[in-house]
């Protein structure tokens, strides 16, 4: 079986600082990751070829640095690694991006064996929008399975797959056929560690580099900056509340006489909240009759 | 395979353009899709009624609900609810292949409501359905989707301004779709505020049908299993919740939360490096990339205030904080707060609001 992973090389957002007079992100110097919600699409495409036999291409569009990530999935066993890189594809939204990516994945089918199972993270940390993951399902006319929690099933002779998906107020067992798009749900599962031959043999893989044309994009005008409907128009700082919290108490207050003078300040501040508390009492106390 | 057609390539430098191309100026009014499942509407298609209505006014046009689902004379009783909270027309596409949801039908019956009404502004809720019929629907239509916007407004251009935050949420960006049609955006349950019901409100109700027989759905629904545990929802819409950060230092002391949770009838919850650690689950994450929560009071002990945790709960009518340290960036946006250690405080909490309600229980 061929499986397509579409990863992205962010920024680790833990570490990122905003400037604070030009109110601009200061990506110097930080340390960039694989999205960590692209892992858990990385590990269940690994473990179905795990099960079932068959290889995995991770796919990426970026920078030419995002190159490290590729490579960081080769050691976890990914097969090959292609880089979609390109003038035309900067600044792209998420329509200009399912539009290059949904290229490449039509170019991966030819060069290496018709894919069927394409998987993406549930979001990002940086954009997170969730939405490339369906891009590219419209635009292949793949079967969408966004928010998987397990893949229950797989067969690919029969080319049918079930899967047990994150609905609102419970869990979805759907039914589809392939070729499919699964976004995994966080959590489901957990990356492996990398193996010794794995990592040597991604520090000398060659890594696929495609530009646009290489990828097979028909019209450069669907990308980048000039195909993204959305434009930013402001970047800025949330404005801070203007008062501070009130702090409840004077210094030596022990701690019930604190809990005392913060109920009655919230009280008096918030009535409601003291009758819907009445309320709650005395309803419950009820039930325990 | 599914016979979706595929979205016309952008041409030219089309984002950036001035003028709105010709064949858009017809696209008028605000569209809400409501979320109908389960024999209820998600109370966050409620809440962007009034969000929407605000805009509908601002433009001048109307605001209409979407309804899809399995049943009409049930979609005419949500229609009524629409209604009454604030839309003045409702789309109804009823067909019983449409009773659970399906990225596939559902796509093609609101792209084919979209192409013949032609709204300028359609939103959708950032929940697990709302995030997978829009990418769809946005792609199908070649047009932008603004995801989780946290703030929609309408400028002077009556282009609709969808501000969210990136990177974590260190930054706010205000985007805008310029040129295309319409203008998608989705927005996250409890991040606008649930409108007034006004009682006996109607309007007006158009019918659409899907054309598409079970037979083309590749896609099918073998089971649904409920959630036995219905605090997962319950969270965003608690009025009263109560939430531990890493000052509390273990698992064992996060019962301390749970205790004065129960006393007061309230949901708990927690800041995400707990669900990290694994003392809480992960539907119990309170912030950016867990819950928003809106409720009366919000109890938070041990918690920094980091901004991803910030943006989940400024919606909070009154935020106790509980905190050693009097420089916490939680105190810059709690109303009250008690400087001194969760450990002890919390269960002096509990033991003073136990004391409280019976006391006015027996006088009351
Ligand atoms: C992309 C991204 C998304 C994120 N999303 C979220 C999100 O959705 N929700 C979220 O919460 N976080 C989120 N975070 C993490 C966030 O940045 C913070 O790291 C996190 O909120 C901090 O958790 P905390 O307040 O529990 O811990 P800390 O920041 O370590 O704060 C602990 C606090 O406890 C106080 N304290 C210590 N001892 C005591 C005591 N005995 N009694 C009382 N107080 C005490 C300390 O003074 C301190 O203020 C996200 C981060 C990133 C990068």
């Amino acid at each position: 079986m061929h499986i397509v992973v579409c990863i992205k090389q962010v920024p680790d957002s833990a570490q990122i600082r905003v400037h604070p007079v030009t109110n601009t992100i200061m990506r110097q110097g930080v340390p960039t990751i694989i999205n960590p919600y692209d892992l858990f699409a990385l590990e269940e495409a690994l473990r179905l070829c795990d099960r079932l036999g068959g290889e995995v291409t991770v796919l990426t569009m970026g920078p030419p640095m995002a190159e490290d990530s590729l490579r960081k999935a080769l050691t976890f066993g990914a097969e090959r690694g292609v880089l979609l890189t390109d003038r035309f594809f900067a600044g792209s939204d998420t329509l200009a991006t399912s539009y290059a990516l949904s290229c490449a994945i039509k170019k991966i089918g030819e060069a290496w064996g018709p894919v069927s199972v394409v998987f993406a993270g549930k979001q990002t940390i940086d954009g997170d929008t969730a939405q490339v993951g369906p891009g590219i399902a419209t635009r292949l006319q793949l079967n969408q399975l966004t928010y998987v929690a397990k893949i229950n099933e797989i067969d690919e002779e029969a080319g049918t797959v079930e899967v047990e998906r994150r609905a609102e107020g419970g869990v979805q067992v759907l039914s589809t056929r392939l070729p499919v798009l699964v976004t995994m749900l966080e959590g489901c599962n957990e990356m492996r560690r990398g193996s010794l031959t794995h990592a040597l043999r991604a520090a000398s893989a060659d890594i696929t580099v495609w530009n646009a044309e290489a990828a097979g994009v028909p019209d450069v005008g669907s990308c980048g900056l000039r195909g993204s409907p959305t434009v930013v128009k402001r970047v800025f700082a949330p404005t801070p509340r203007a008062e501070k919290a009130e702090e409840i108490g004077r210094a030596g207050m022990s701690h019930e006489e604190l809990a005392e003078a913060a109920i009655d300040e919230l009280f008096a501040r918030h009535p409601t909240i003291e009758a819907d508390l009445r309320d709650f009492a005395a309803t419950s106390q009820e039930e325990w009759r | 395979m599914s016979a979706k057609p595929s979205p016309p390539p952008a041409a030219g430098r089309a984002g950036m353009r001035k003028e709105l191309p010709e064949h858009f100026k017809a696209y008028r009014h605000v569209w809400v899709f409501v979320e109908y499942e389960h024999g209820a509407i998600h109370p966050v298609s409620l809440e962007l009624l009034g969000e929407g209505r605000k805009l509908a006014d601002k433009l001048g046009v109307e605001l209409a609900g979407i309804l899809i689902g399995g049943t009409r004379e049930a979609l005419l009783a949500a229609a009524g609810e629409c209604f009454e909270h604030g839309a003045d027309s409702a789309y109804l596409v009823a067909d019983k292949v449409l009773e659970h949801y399906r990225n596939q039908p559902y796509t093609k019956a609101l792209t084919d409501l979209v192409n013949t009404y032609k709204p300028e502004i359609l939103l959708l809720g950032a929940t697990t359905l709302g995030r997978d019929l829009a990418g769809s629907v946005a792609t199908t239509l070649a047009t932008g989707l603004t995801a989780d916007c946290t703030e929609l407004a309408i400028d002077e251009e009556r282009s609709l301004a969808a501000t969210r935050p990136t990177f974590g949420g260190s930054l706010l960006c205000t985007i805008h779709t310029l040129n295309f049609r319409p203008q998608m955006a989705t927005v996250r349950p409890r991040v606008m505020a649930m409108p007034k019901r006004e009682a006996g409100r109607t309007g007006q109700i158009v019918e659409h049908p899907l054309n598409m027989a079970e037979e083309e759905i590749v896609t099918k629904v073998v089971r649904f299993l409920a959630d036995r545990d219905s605090n997962k929802a319950q969270l965003a819409y608690a009025d009263i919740v109560v939430a531990g950060g890493l000052g509390l230092r273990s698992a064992e002391n996060f019962q301390l939360v749970k205790d004065l949770a129960r006393v007061l009838g309230a949901e708990y919850g927690g800041s995400r490096p707990l669900v990290q650690k694994g003392w809480i689950t992960a539907d119990r994450q309170i912030g950016q990339t867990g819950k928003t929560i809106r409720p009366k009071l919000y109890i938070a002990a041990g918690i920094s205030g980091a901004i991803q945790h910030r943006v989940g709960v400024e919606g909070a009518d009154m935020i106790l904080a509980i905190n050693t340290d009097a420089g916490a960036p939680i105190l810059d946006f709690a109303h009250l707060a008690i400087v001194a250690d969760a450990l002890e405080v919390l269960p002096a909490l509990t033991r003073a609001f136990s004391r409280r309600l019976s006391v006015n229980r027996l006088a009351g």
